[in-house]
């Protein structure tokens, strides 16, 4: 199956990516060619085996649910592009 | 032999005997990063003032004898471990002016021993890149021939340490990351077990497979730094709560009677006659140090490079979603809407690989298509992480060559992304396997260009693989070459 144009469209787009129409044509060639070469995972039998997510066997890491302090309003909005009070300011949504 | 040659143990050595302080060794390097770097592009900050402050704080803890082996040490870091107040932009143009307002725990580890910091490192962008050819900031140039590249994504790490632009640096491995530039640039790096050294404070790319390691120039001084960053971290809640055993105390040991594998996938037909010339005369080394050699097998070797580029896209598409130009990085200037905004700042702050690689991630986690690429390959993962249990009930440890080649040219990949990914066939297993991996000077090709061998150990075996590369390093000279820079 060949990754076409189309498809680097919608990729981008849940990606929150825009390419130029010359970007968008180098990376449906490339994009094709790696996952052409993935598709040889098909050749293993995986059929009963468990998918891994964590390398190092452990449970689940919590923590007393005390209060700490936090890294600050001030530290957090330092490097806002734009800021407003104590709030990041951004466009507004247009549908 | 000049203060920016020696090491870290030489270097404490002149400092507890008053002969050198924290203060002069700090000049000495940062004049050389003054003349040399220019040559390199090894450096993306160089934080002169800090790295005096920080060396007139450390010659005070010396003087009042409390001062620990890496007191007044000058390091560097990847510009991938934020440091507070100091800028931090992991190669990209999307953080180009990021002050982070906290820092990373193995940078503040470092900071309770008194190191002296010198800057940040250039790597590949966001740590995706076998070549340090993705940066914003331009590639770094191997200091053992400027015309080729030093390797990745770890590159400014590891020809900073060549070009003794610092007396150690900290790299991060993802895929290969510090083992593939410390053997294209003649150094020691060491790939922790998943979970021994914590990752808070480190920008993420693939979160089950990044790891934090030393990269210094001999087996020594990588012990001394492991020594320092180990240790479980409660905010990092993937770091693991098992002690640190001193692995300076690993490094006297022999290595009779111990078992190393020799994967025969691994030592293929197409192996460039230069790297498999240092392997077999590596291999004789050993035998003469008394270790014995079994023939094993990973099965499934031949299918690692294709389970990790979906698994750490996948991760690295997730990761990246962060950089959205609304708290902090790079936002475009004009944008019609929230969405817009987004997508430009994200569209202008990314370079090409960054790009592909999150496309691929997205492509491999979506609707229709997860199954079949995310969740097969972790499946996968899972056969490859059996084949290394299964061997190391027969072997300490598994020696394989780094990299299938010698540095190449800079620029004689970068238009063929799949040769570059399969380029990272002998370092990846290891990520996956979640095991513990080092890379150190083994020989030189024909044309001077450094080879290096790889020690993979068990989880957690980090003794036994420092104790086999010392052993190594003590009966070859290979790690007292210097490149002619």
């Amino acid at each position: 199956m060949k990754i076409t144009v189309t498809d680097v469209e919608h990729v981008a787009r849940l990606a929150r990516l825009e390419l130029s129409e010359q970007d968008k044509t180098l990376f449906a060639g490339q994009m094709d060619a790696i996952l052409g070469y993935v598709e040889k995972l098909k050749e293993i039998d995986t059929d009963g085996i468990l998918p891994t997510s964590h390398a190092v066997p452990m449970e689940n890491s919590f923590r007393a649910d005390l209060m700490c302090p936090s890294i600050g309003t001030d530290k957090a909005l330092q490097n806002a592009p734009d800021r407003a009070e104590t709030f990041f300011r951004v466009p507004k949504v247009i549908e | 032999m000049e203060l920016f040659d020696l090491t870290i143990h030489e270097l404490h050595e002149l400092f507890a005997s008053k002969k050198v302080s924290s203060l002069e060794a700090t000049k000495s390097l940062l004049a050389r990063i003054d003349t040399t770097d220019p040559k390199i592009n090894a450096y993306i900050t160089v934080a002169g003032e800090k790295a005096l402050a920080d060396a007139v704080a450390a010659d005070q803890l010396i003087a009042k004898g409390a001062a620990g082996t890496l007191t007044g040490i000058p390091l560097a870091l990847k510009d991938i471990f934020l440091t507070e107040g100091i800028r931090t932009t992991c190669a990209s143009r999307i953080l180009n002016n990021f002050i982070p307002p906290y820092s990373a725990t193995t940078y503040e580890k470092l900071k309770e021993q008194g190191i002296v910091l010198l800057g940040k490192l250039n790597q590949d962008e966001f740590a995706m890149g076998s070549s340090n050819e993705s940066s914003a900031f331009g590639p770094t140039r191997n200091p053992w021939d400027t015309s080729c590249i030093p390797g990745g994504s770890s590159g400014g790490s590891a020809a900073a340490v060549a070009a003794r632009l610092a007396t150690a640096t900290l790299g991060t491995d993802t895929g290969g990351s510090i083992r593939q530039p410390a053997s294209h640039c003649s150094c020691v790096g060491l790939k922790p077990t998943y979970g021994r050294v914590s990752r808070y404070g480190v920008i993420a790319y693939a979160s089950s497979l990044d790891q934090v390691g030393p990269m210094t120039r001999d087996v020594t001084d990588c012990a001394i730094m492991l020594n320092a960053i180990a240790g479980h971290d409660p905010k990092d809640s993937t770091s693991v709560n098992t002690p640190v055993p001193d692995y300076t105390a690993a490094l006297t040991g022999s290595v009779k009677g111990l078992k190393i594998g020799l994967p025969k996938e691994y030592y293929i037909d197409g192996l460039d006659a230069d790297v498999q010339s240092a392997m077999n005369q590596a291999i004789e080394t050993y035998k003469k140090l008394g270790a014995e050699f079994v023939d094993i097998s990973l099965p499934h070797t031949d299918y690692a490079v294709a389970t990790y580029y979906l698994i750490a896209t996948a991760e690295a598409s997730s990761n990246l979603a962060r950089y959205e130009g609304v708290r902090f990085g790079h936002r475009t200037e004009q944008a019609e809407g929230l969405i817009d905004m987004m997508t430009k700042s994200r569209s202008e702050g990314f370079g090409a690989e960054v790009k592909r690689r999150i496309m691929l991630g997205t492509y491999a986690l979506s609707s229709g298509y997860y199954d079949a690429y995310y969740v097969k390959a972790q499946k996968v993962r899972t056969l490859i992480m059996r084949d290394f249990i299964q061997a190391f009930n027969d072997v300490d440890m598994i020696l394989t060559p780094v990299a299938p080649t010698p540095a190449f040219k800079i620029g004689e990949k970068i238009n063929d992304p799949l040769q570059m990914y399969l380029s990272d066939i002998f370092t990846i297993p290891a990520n996956l396997a979640g095991t513990c991996a080092m890379s150190i000077p083994a020989g030189f090709s024909g044309s001077g260009l450094p080879i290096g061998l790889q020690l993979i150990g068990k989880p957690f075996g980090e003794d036994s693989i420092l104790r086999a590369a010392h052993a190594f390093e003590q009966a070859t000279e290979w790690h007292k070459r210097t490149a002619q820079i």
